[in-house]
Parts: structure tokens; sequence; C-alpha cells
């Protein structure tokens, strides 16, 4: 199975630790990492992504403005999405899923529910296979 | 047989003779008719006889031979015997699938008990990672806010520091806090003073939703940050977020992290900008003294 590419688009290091440290149990990934929006469309550029996880709130370009670059990108016009914020509100979830966001998930986040999400959207397992 | 006694009698014979003759007449007749009723007798006997060996020769061929009735009995006593062990076999493994079953059960609770622990233990390890991953103080409180609002769930927080010249706890860094430039509050003085000054953290077991303005004398949970007895400040967390309804076992052993690993960060930070703020004052003197005046 080839390799899969995941970017974190997270302002919090420690954040983006934690959720590197989750997905390193999922084999055939790569994950890129970006502190804001404009860096991850800067490494976009760069190498083919297969799935985003996004934090909403971010300087310089939140993960709502980032959502909708994407989305109007005919080459990312599908790549699954994952928002990972801590914003819980209804309305919230709504902007962000009407946006183009695949999944939603509050923070504190549980690693089981981040691993079964980004292995059901890019068909990943723990084992490989 | 069949002949007649009174034949060839002659006529001369006297009454004596003639009375002989008589009953030997009658008795030949009595005797030839029992003669002719015994012959009819063993005549009968004779058919009845045949009668009867041919019903037996019937019957003989109707009815299976003996040693065959014999081997089938065998075989039914067998078979049941049969039925009987493997009712027991079934039972037994009805039993055993019952105890496996269960077993499985247990089996995939523990699993997810241990998962639930090593997923705790990685975000643990990341949280220590990370606080002990830099000497600057600014960056040590950064990565304290980040492990509470992100790994615990703290929507408004603040982190006080000891200042045992004035006895009180100041407010280093906060989130979610407003109008709170200069806060202090005193050693012993509500919850968080009182936390301060036993050192043991509080915690409301259940979540409570504060009002639209926050005391921030009374924190839902307050830890003490704590180098072994030696107290260094608190962590006041005032309100979750509102998809946190109640704190976890991680959380708890988060509290515990951040009481000892986040107040060592901390206090060695501190420690080394002072000592690096000092260096560059002793340096600048040092400077200052070696320079030759300009003429």
């Amino acid at each position: 199975m080839s390799v899969r590419t995941v970017m974190i688009v997270e302002d919090s290091p420690t954040m983006r630790q934690l959720l590197i440290f989750a997905l390193k149990r999922l084999k055939n990934l790569r994950v890129v990492e970006a502190g804001d929006g404009v860096e991850a469309l800067k490494k976009l550029n760069q190498e083919k992504t297969d799935l985003f996880i996004i934090d909403i709130n971010m300087p310089v370009m939140d993960g709502l403005k980032l959502i909708s670059i994407l989305r109007q990108n005919p080459e990312y016009k599908d790549v699954p999405i994952v928002i990972v914020t801590t914003e819980g509100a209804e309305e919230d979830r709504k902007r962000a899923l009407a946006l183009g966001a695949n999944v939603y998930i509050t923070k504190p986040v549980h690693s089981a529910t981040l691993l079964k999400t980004v292995s059901e959207l890019l068909h990943v397992s723990e084992t490989g296979e | 047989m069949g002949q007649d006694p009174t034949k060839g009698k002659p006529e001369t014979k006297g009454s004596s003779e003639r009375n002989l003759e008589d009953t030997l007449f009658r008795r030949s007749q009595e005797f030839s008719q029992i003669f002719n009723q015994t012959k009819a007798f063993v005549e009968e006997l004779l058919r009845e006889n045949e009668r009867l060996r041919y019903q037996v020769a019937v019957l003989q061929s109707q009815q299976p031979a003996g040693p065959t009735l014999e081997r089938l009995r065998k075989e039914v006593e067998y078979l049941r015997q049969r039925i009987v062990e493997l009712e027991r076999e079934k039972q037994f493994l009805e039993a055993k699938y019952r105890e496996i079953e269960a077993e499985n059960k247990d089996f995939a609770q523990r699993y997810a008990e241990i998962e639930e622990q090593n997923n705790n233990l990685a975000n643990l390890y990341v949280a220590s990672y990370q606080l002990h991953s830099t000497l600057d103080f600014q960056e040590v409180l950064r990565i304290v806010k980040e492990i509470i609002i992100n790994l615990i769930g703290a929507e408004v927080f603040g982190i006080f520091l000891l200042d045992e010249r004035d006895n009180h706890l100041h407010l280093v860094a906060h989130e979610g806090m407003d109008d709170v430039l200069g806060l202090k509050v005193q050693v012993g003085e509500g919850i968080l003073g009182q936390v301060a000054k036993t050192g043991e953290p509080f915690y409301i077991n259940q979540v409570v939703r504060p009002g639209p303005v926050i005391d921030f004398y009374h924190p839902l949970v307050c830890i003490p940050l704590k180098i072994k007895d030696h107290i260094i400040g608190a962590i006041a967390i005032y309100m979750l977020f509102v998809q946190k309804d109640n704190f976890s076992a991680l959380d708890h052993e988060l509290f515990s992290l951040l009481a000892g690993h986040a107040a060592t960060a901390i206090f060695s930070a501190r420690l080394y900008t002072q000592s690096e703020r000092k260096l560059m004052t002793l340096q600048s003197f040092l400077e200052l003294l070696t320079t030759p005046p300009s003429p």
C-alpha cells in the first residue's frame, strides 16, 4: 500500500505533537506540520496531501478560511478534512461542515476517535493492511 | 381287521359254548370299535402334527435368525450409550463455550482499558516532554496553557506564582480572564489561597457551569505547583469548554503531572531566565570596567 500524507494545521506545538504521536500508530502514514493556514498553503505547493487535520482558531489564517480555499482548489475539493477544535458550539460545527469539512472533533481529543476517523477516511489501519 | 367274527360258526355247539361265542363276539365287536376309534384318533393326531409342523416352519421363516437379533440388540444398546456420551459431551462443550465467551468479553474489556491507558500515557508523555523541552520562562507558561486547553479542555483558567516576599499569589498567565491585570491573592485567602497554604489540591467532582461573572477566588479545580513540599504557585481552572461535562481519569493524571512537572519546569525556567539576565548585567558591567576610556 502506498504511503499517505496527512497535514496537521495547528498553531499549538503541544497539540501538534499529541496528534503526531497518536497518528504514529497508523502504518503507511506520513505527517506534515503547519502552524497556520498560510504555512499550510505554502507546503501544499511542495507535496500532495491525502488528508487535512485543521484547527479553527489560528493566527494569520484561521481554519475556516483555509477550508474555503482548499475546497475551491480542484485538486483538494474532495480531500478529507478533519476539524479538531476547542469550539464546541453547534453553530461552529455547522459552519465548518457547510464549508466542506468532513468530520468535526472537539478538544480534548480522544486518540482512539482520531485514529478511527483517519483510518476510515484514508482506508488505512494500524497493521498497514 | 374288519373281519366278521360270526363267519364259519358251527350250528351244533351247546349253550355254554354259545354263550362263550356270544361273549367273544361282543368282545370282538367292542375291540373292533375301540380299534376304529383309536385309529381315527391317531389319524387326527397325525394331521394335527402335520399342521403344527407347517405353522412352525412358517413362523421360523418369518422371524429373524437368533444371532442377528442379538447383534441388533447390542447395537441398540451401544447407540444408547453413545447418545448419553454425546449428550454429556455437548453439555461440556456448551459450558466451555460460555466460559470462553465470558473470557472473550473480559479480554475485550481489558483491551479497551489498556487502550485507554495507552492513550493516557501517550498524552502524559507528550505533555511531560513538551514541559521540559525549553528553559524559556514564557515558553514554559505557553506550554502549560496549551496542556490545560488541549488536554484538559479548560476555557477559563489562571496560572499563579507565589512571591514569598509579599506572601501573595500573582497571576502570570491566563486564558479567558478579563480585567485581571495585576491580580493577586493572599496565601490563605479563598480556595486559591488555601491551596497555596496547604499544598492540597481542590476539585469539585461534578462540573458546575459558573455564572456570567467568574469568582477568581473560587475555582472548579485548583492545583498547587509543588517541588517536593515547596509550593511555588497554583493553577486555577474556572470554566471548562461546553463539550466537556466531567473530569476523566486522564484529567486527574494531568493534574498530578502539572502539579509536579509544571512546577519544576516553571521554576527552572524562571531561575534560568533570572541567571541569564544577571549574567548579561555582569557581562555589561565587566565590559564597562575593562573598556579603556576614550581619549
